[in-house]
Formats: structure tokens, C-alpha cells, sequence
């Protein structure tokens, strides 16, 4: 109690004194027990004293002694006073101070408070990083003011009001709580709203005015934390959906428009996935400077795995199969597990890890519970670039055409000249490669493991059945609506319903329109 | 299978099995009711001829599977219809079994309550509604039959009739097993969750892991897969078999003619799925487990192997195929674990190849190959 007084004099004598740090106050915080310490801590940060930061730094890594009543900051053999800072020859009775971890704690949260003044923008974004972990009360009010009334950069002064605001909303001047309930209504941050719910409650809040200002700045809150969640919602479903895509683009090609029921579409995916671990870890080994873009060097190579298989496969089993969609169905069932199986022997059973290159991992930050993930824009693009791609090459080039005419007239084809045959194994190849694509895009938000192929093999036919066979444009329309759908009831109903949901969704949908969204018309249709 | 019949030996209606296959039957009733008793019980163990209790699960087992492999031939073999979705049907019965056998557990539990371990631990207070009668025999029973019928007559009944056919319907159905499978292994659809039902201790309070109480179930199961089959004949010898047979082979044409393919099909689709869920019911009791796992699609899958290997379109084809796959694969996971997924896939591949009429259909070109 004694040494409080004595730390009240110290203080109003400090403040008079331009706010440097005493000896008595560095003896204060360094000594004597925890509560008083914190308490000296605090009042020291408050008025920012000079020379408070190196000290407390000092303290957080166990470098400070005392001796009777000198505070010494011991430094790789040299030590100077902590309050004066004229170099010192430490008496040899000096004792360590010893931290506990709540007095670490509030060493670090002053030392946040303390870099809010610094002039390095970084060191002021964490130190506020650090404040907002902590609970702060008013006794770092009038450093926060400080720093508020000093900080140019306009998010960080944001923060800092907010924080401001969150400590005054309790204070006991109605006119001030009024003014942070105000300053907080703009933030659209959860935390916020459970503070303002928190002081909603009965005997927090007992003024009939403030508590219509803390319902109407709860509401709006809520309100901005509900767009957050929308938009979060249509872009997850939107990389659902182009992941979807991916995967079902292929199918679209082998079955929408070769009529082949390829259940190892899945296994291609998985091949895919695998080769692009094996480019990692290639260019892990031997190239680790340009580890960055393995990812470059995995698209056309795990579209090449992939297409080379699908290729085999096409050779050596669906060719004797064609007309026999359901006998085709088996074989590539059998196809699929040898595949998987072929997988778990080469690789183990157990899932592979595969590292998103540094420019892909991180997101963008929208709003405070909105987050973009860079990986998955970038699958939402890559998604838009093969789509065009693919697009282009059935309507422009001269295996597209030569596919399209073999889809639709077989026989006609033949007698023309086109080598059917030879046309079979490029547009098998190509779906292939497709869900190579899709595969390698999947390693980089996803497991990889052998079981990949199964997971999503259901979901890409569904995509296909819904979208209407031989349409690509149907397959786009399809991938995306099931993945927005999927992601819109899975906020509703939890995954597991929502995908229920989903199914049954399908199945209706098949009774009222059986040829999917987009029903091919005329002679073909009825094929 | 697809060639047209020679209008002279269309019409004469057929018996519905030949004197020779009556024996058959006949030998195989003995090896169930007889034998196989007298050789697991009679016969000390370490006798050459003693069929161990392993070898009774084994077969008593494959003998259910062969049941859904009949099943799945009624439907895909003479109908043209590929379902990937029996082992829903499969399932559904075995769950109805296995609720009646959580009731007979009774108070054995691991925490002594009257309520099934699961729901003891999901800190469930009462059964939930549709656990009502579980504790009922007969109402299980009747669910057995009921469980798969219904869901397989709304599910046909839809699908039949706005006309979905071929692959469309395989992956309908394989959504359906797919979708429910997710349901079940929730836990809140009160079924137990991943774990299923397990651990039972009596049926209609007989202790259900005696040797004896095996052999009854072993031997139900043996005359339900003969009962079946002779029953199968009496179906596809019949002139509603031979519908479902032209529906296979010109489904336009018979709506043509006249007859309504729907009804033709629902009803067989509906016979086949109660039947694969009398299997379920009948396989539970005897592994002792039943989980969401059955539900997957590869599980359905696999019965339309175990048809295609035997041969389609026969009758005995589908039961000599359940034999063989899972005979292959309780040695395989024994001896080589790691190739059985090798050897099914092969076996997928070459059988859609080579032996598009499975293994009866080899037979019988080797018998013709040897008596030109």
C-alpha cells in the first residue's frame, strides 16, 4: 500500500516532468509483487514515458536486475541504469527479476501500446495486432488517444478509434458512451457485436437512450457481418462450383459426347493430383529456387499423366465397348480400383502432402470475416481458362470438328474420311487430361490421397446428368448451380443434409426434365 | 442375349425346371438341411470332414450375397435394368434386423441400460419414433419387407415413369445408395452413425453366438437362396418373365404391342430390392455388424459383379458367381491383401471383355464346343 503512494507522488511528479521514466517508477515495475507491478506498468505506458520501451523489451527477455534500489539493464556484459541510462557497473548482490506469465502478459500488451507511437508504420500495425488480443480497460485510454491523435494511416487510426470506442462504451460519461456506441456501429467486426450484446444485456446498461444506440449499432453491425457471410457464401460455393467443373468438363467430353460411362474419371483426377506431387517434390530436390512454380510446370504434366492414361484405357478396354454403356460402366469400375490400388502400392495408402507455392497461399482480406483465399480465386480463374479453352477447341479447331461430327453421325464420319477410330482415342485422351487438370487444381486446396477420385466421381456425373449430355454450356450451368446450391444449404442444414439435400434435389429434378437443363433437340436426342 | 427367339420356340410354356436341375435342388436342400448341420455339429472337431464354425459364417455369408446376386439378376440379367443401388435395399433390411437385435440386447449393454449402447452415449433419454415398435419381432420382420419395398416403389415408381432408363437410372440409383449412406452415418438419424449396430447378444432370446444358433440361421439362409432360386425359375419361366425379358431385348416395342413396361418393371424392381433386404436381415445376425459401409456405392457394385461373373441371364449364373468373387476374396484378404483390389479390377475388366455371359455362359460354350 505504502509503495502505491509513494508510485502516486512518483507519478504526478513524472507527469510534470515530461513524462520520463524515474528510478522509483523502474523500481516499481521491476519489483515488489504482481498486481502492484502490472498496476506501475500501466500507469508508466499510459503516459508513455520516455525510455519505457528499451526497458520493457529489456524485462521481456530477462535481461534486468536489481540491486537495493537501482534498476540495471544488462546487455552482453555491459549494463546501464534502466532510468537514466548512463552506463552502470552492477553491484554483484543484483538480483534477476523474474516474470510470471500474467506480468509477461502485461509486458507484452505495453509494449504493443508503446509501438503504436513509433514512427515505423509496421511496428504500429503490430503493436495494435497485439492490443486487439488483448482486454483492455481504461487505463490505456490516454495512450490510445495519443496514438489516435498521431497516426496518419487511415485503417490503423480506424482500429485504433474502435479500440478506443471499446473502452469507452463502458466508461460512466454517458455522452462518451454515446459517442463510442456511435464510432462502433461502423465496424463490422464480430468481436464488436458480442461486446455491444454484452452490454445490452440488463445490468450492464441501464440508460434507456444508450441502450436504443447500442440496439441500433448492434443491428447494423449485424447487418454488415450478414453481408460478409453472403458473400462469403456465393464465392465458396462459386470455387465449389468451379472445382465441379473442372472435374465434370472432362466427363462432359467422355460421356457427353463419346457416350462412354467412365467411372475411373475420378482415378484421373487422383492421377493428376499425383503428378503434381511428384513435379513438387522434382522441383523440391532439384530445383528448390524455383520452387514457387512448380505449379507451371505440374499443369501440362499432370494433363499429360492423365491423358496418357485415358489414352490406355481407351486403347486397350472401352474400345471394344462402345454401344454397351453399361458393360463400359464395369470395366472402368474395375479400371478405377486397379488404378487406386496401383496408387496405394507406388505411394502408401496414406494421403501425400502437397504445398501451395508462397504466391498462392494468404488471401485477400475483404471484410473482417471475409477472407478470399488466393488458391482458390486462382482455381476460379484457372476454371474460366480451361472452360475457354476447351470451348474453343471443340467449335474452332479441326479435332473439334471432327469429334462433333463423329458425336453426331458416326457412320457419316467414317464415310467421309474422318479415321473415327483415331478421333475416340484424342477425345478420350482429351477428357482425360481434363480431369488431370482438375486433379492438379484440387491438390492445391484439398487432400491427396488415393481415395481423391471417389469423393467427387458421384458429384461430377450429377454435374453431367444435370447439365444435359453432349451441352458444355449445360455442364457450366450445372457445376456452378449445384456448387452455389450445395453451399447456400449446407449454411442452412449443415454438409452432410445439404448434400442429401442436393441429391434429392437431383432426383426430382431428372423426373420433370430427363435429358437435364439442356435437352439436345431433334434426331440426336432421341440416340 | 439380345437375338430375337424363333417364333416356334417361343410360345410352348416351359416347365419350370427340367427333371435333372429338380435334383439339383433336391441335392442342394440336403447339403443345407443335412449335411452341413451334421458336418459342423455332429462331426468332432480335427475330423477330415468337419466344416469348421469359420467356414459356416463363410458360407452362410456368401449364401446371402448369392441371394442379392439372384436378385440383382432378376433385375439387370432378365430386365436390362443396372441398379447400383441394391445395397441400399441390402441394408435397409439388414438395419431392420439389426434394430430388433439392439432391442434384444436388453440391459447386456456396456452401460446396463434399457436403451442401445449408442443412444446411451448420444445422452438420448427415449427411443426416438421410429424405434417405437423395434422391440417388436413380427414388426421388424414386417419392416424388413416394407423398408426396402416402399422406398423401392416411390423410387421406381418415379423413375419408371418419366421414362429414365439405362445409365441414367445406374447413377440415379447409385445417388440414392450414395445419399443415403451420408444419412446414416449421422448419428442424429438415430442408426448409430459410422458404427452401426453391433454386439448382439440374442435373437428372440436365444444367445445368438452359439454354434447351433448358427446353424439355424445358416440353415434359414440356405433354404431362403433355394426357395429364391426355385421361385426365380417359376418368374422368368412365366409370361410375365418373358415380358420382362422383352423389355430387355425392345422396350419400345413391347409398349407397342400393348403392354405397359412400367408396371412390368416396377414390380420386379420392387420384388428384386424386398428380397435383397430379406438377405440383409439375414446376413446381420449371422457377421453380427451392420454399418453405413454397406450402403457405399462400391458395395452395389460389387453385386453386379458377382452376377456378371456367374452370367447373366441365367439363374444359376449369379449364385455360382457370389460363390466364386467372394470365395476369391476371403482367400485373397487373407493371403495377399494387397491384390485383391487388383484381382477384382482385373476380374471387372475381363469379364466385361471376354465373358460377357460369365462363367455358365463359358461352361456351356465348352460343353456345345465338345458335343457339336
Amino acid at each position: 500500500m505504502l509503495r502505491r503512494l509513494v508510485l502516486c507522488c512518483v507519478l504526478l511528479c513524472s507527469s510534470v516532468a515530461a513524462f520520463a521514466l524515474t528510478p522509483a517508477h523502474a523500481l516499481a515495475i521491476a519489483s515488489g509483487d504482481s498486481d502492484d507491478r502490472i498496476a506501475a506498468l500501466n500507469d508508466a505506458a499510459a503516459s508513455a514515458a520516455d525510455g519505457l520501451g528499451p526497458f520493457v523489451q529489456a524485462l521481456l527477455d530477462d535481461s534486468v536486475k536489481v540491486a537495493g534500489d537501482k534498476v540495471f539493464i544488462v546487455q552482453s556484459d555491459k549494463a546501464v541504469d534502466a532510468a537514466t541510462g548512463a552506463a552502470a557497473t552492477v553491484p554483484d548482490d543484483a538480483e534477476d527479476v523474474v516474470n510470471n506469465n500474467r506480468v509477461r502478459g502485461a509486458l507484452q500488451a505495453a509494449m504493443g501500446a508503446l509501438q503504436l507511437l513509433s514512427p515505423d508504420i509496421e511496428a504500429r500495425r503490430a503493436g495494435v495486432a497485439e492490443l486487439l488480443k488483448q482486454q483492455l480497460d481504461e487505463a490505456q485510454l490516454p495512450l490510445l488517444e495519443k496514438a489516435f491523435e498521431a497516426e496518419s494511416d487511415a485503417a490503423l487510426k480506424a482500429s485504433l478509434e474502435r479500440m478506443r470506442a471499446t473502452i469507452l462504451v463502458s466508461s460512466s460519461d454517458k455522452a462518451k458512451r454515446l459517442a463510442a456506441i456511435t464510432a462502433l456501429a461502423g465496424s463490422g467486426q464480430g468481436a464488436v457485436a458480442s461486446l455491444l450484446q454484452e452490454r445490452l444485456a440488463p445490468d450492464a446498461e441501464t440508460d434507456p437512450e444508450v441502450r436504443a444506440a447500442l440496439a441500433r449499432a448492434l443491428d447494423s453491425v449485424r447487418d454488415r457481418l450478414a453481408w460478409g457471410e453472403r458473400i462469403g457464401v456465393v464465392f465458396t460455393g462459386a470455387s465449389l462450383g468451379s472445382i465441379l467443373l473442372l472435374a465434370a468438363l472432362g466427363l462432359a467430353i467422355t460421356y457427353g459426347l463419346m457416350g462412354v460411362i467412365n467411372m475411373a474419371h475420378g482415378e484421373l483426377l487422383m492421377i493428376g493430383a499425383y503428378a503434381t506431387y511428384v513435379v513438387q517434390n522434382v522441383f523440391r530436390n532439384h530445383l528448390p529456387g524455383l520452387f514457387d512454380y512448380y505449379i507451371l510446370a505440374a499443369i501440362p504434366l499432370s494433363f499429360l499423366a492423365s491423358a496418357l492414361v485415358g489414352a490406355a484405357m481407351e486403347r486397350s478396354v472401352i474400345r471394344w465397348l462402345y454401344g454397351r454403356p453399361l458393360e463400359t460402366l464395369l470395366a472402368t469400375w474395375g479400371i478405377s480400383l486397379v488404378l487406386m490400388q496401383g496408387v496405394r502400392t507406388l505411394f502408401g495408402a496414406q494421403n501425400v502432402p502437397v504445398e501451395n507455392p508462397a504466391w498462392l497461399s494468404g488471401g485477400v482480406s475483404l471484410m473482417s470475416n471475409l477472407t478470399l483465399p488466393f488458391n482458390r480465386i486462382a482455381i476460379i480463374a484457372f476454371a474460366v481458362l480451361v472452360l475457354a479453352g476447351v470451348a474453343l477447341l471443340i467449335a474452332r479447331t479441326r479435332l473439334g470438328l471432327f469429334v462433333r461430327g463423329v458425336t453426331q453421325n458416326r457412320r457419316m464420319a467414317a464415310c467421309v474420311g474422318v479415321n473415327t477410330a483415331r478421333v475416340d482415342t484424342y477425345a478420350f485422351a482429351l477428357g482425360s487430361g481434363l480431369a488431370g487438370l482438375a486433379g492438379c487444381a484440387l491438390s492445391q486446396v484439398g487432400n491427396v490421397g488415393p481415395d481423391l477420385g471417389q469423393s467427387y466421381i458421384v458429384d461430377s456425373f450429377l454435374v453431367v446428368v444435370l447439365g444435359g449430355v453432349g451441352q458444355l454450356a449445360g455442364t457450366v450451368y450445372a457445376a456452378l448451380g449445384l456448387g452455389v446450391l450445395n453451399k447456400l444449404l449446407e449454411g442452412v442444414a449443415g454438409a452432410v443434409l445439404a448434400k442429401i439435400m442436393v441429391l434429392v434435389f437431383i432426383v426430382i429434378f431428372i423426373q420433370k426434365r430427363p435429358q437435364g437443363i439442356f435437352a439436345m433437340k431433334g434426331r440426336s436426342a432421341e440416340a | 442375349m439380345s437375338a430375337v427367339l424363333p417364333v416356334s420356340a417361343a410360345p410352348s410354356p416351359t416347365r419350370v425346371l427340367s427333371l435333372k436341375s429338380w435334383f439339383g435342388v433336391l441335392a442342394a436342400l440336403l447339403a443345407v438341411v443335412v449335411l452341413a448341420p451334421v458336418l459342423n455339429l455332429v462331426v468332432p472337431e480335427g475330423n477330415l470332414f468337419h466344416m469348421s464354425d469359420f467356414a459356416v459364417a463363410l458360407v452362410g455369408k456368401i449364401m446371402c450375397y448369392a441371394i442379392c446376386a439372384l436378385a440383382m439378376d432378376l433385375i439387370w440379367g432378365y430386365t436390362g435394368i443396372l441398379s447400383l443401388g441394391h445395397g441400399l435395399f441390402f441394408a435397409l433390411g439388414g438395419y431392420a434386423m439389426g434394430m430388433y437385435l439392439m432391442r434384444q440386447i436388453g440391459t447386456d449393454g456396456q452401460y446396463q441400460s434399457e436403451m442401445p449402447d449408442f443412444m446411451v452415449f448420444l445422452n438420448w433419454k427415449e427411443f426416438p419414433w421410429h424405434w417405437a415398435l423395434s422391440d417388436s419381432f413380427v414388426f421388424q420382420m414386417a419392416m424388413v419387407v416394407l423398408a426396402p419395398g416402399v422406398l423401392a416403389f416411390v423410387f421406381g415408381f418415379f423413375a419408371f415413369r418419366s421414362r429414365i432408363k439405362g445409365v441414367y437410372f445406374s447413377i440415379i440409383t447409385q445417388a440414392m445408395t450414395f445419399a443415403a449412406m451420408l444419412l446414416f452415418f449421422r448419428n442424429e438419424t438415430g442408426f448409430g452413425g459410422n458404427n452401426g449396430f453391433t454386439d448382439f447378444k440374442r435373437i428372440l432370446g436365444i444367445t445368438i453366438a452359439t454354434p447351433s444358433t448358427r446353424m439355424v440361421l445358416f440353415v434359414i439362409t440356405g433354404l431362403v437362396l433355394i426357395g429364391f432360386f426355385v421361385f426365380a425359375r417359376w418368374l422368368v419361366a412365366s409370361k410375365f418373365g418373358r415380358v420382362l425379358q422383352a423389355i430387355r431385348d425392345a422396350e419400345s416395342r413391347v409398349m407397342f404391342t400393348g403392354y405397359d413396361p412400367i408396371r412390368y418393371k416396377l414390380t420386379i424392381w420392387v420384388i428384386s430390392a424386398v428380397t435383397c433386404g430379406i438377405a440383409g436381415a439375414l446376413y446381420v445376425p449371422q457377421v453380427g455388424i451392420i454399418n453405413p459401409g454397406e450402403m457405399s456405392p462400391a458395395a452395389s457394385i460389387e453385386m453386379a459383379i458377382w452376377a456378371a461373373v456367374g452370367g447373366r441371364g441365367t439363374l444359376i449364373g449369379p449364385i455360382v458367381g457370389a460363390f466364386f468373387v467372394n470365395g476369391a476374396k476371403s482367400w485373397f484378404t487373407q493371403a495377399f491383401p494387397e491384390f485383391w483390389l487388383y484381382f477384382l479390377g482385373a476380374l471387372f475388366i475381363a469379364v466385361t471383355l471376354f465373358l460377357p455371359q460369365g462363367i455358365i455362359g463359358l461352361v456351356r460354350r465348352v460343353k456345345k464346343e465338345e458335343r457339336p
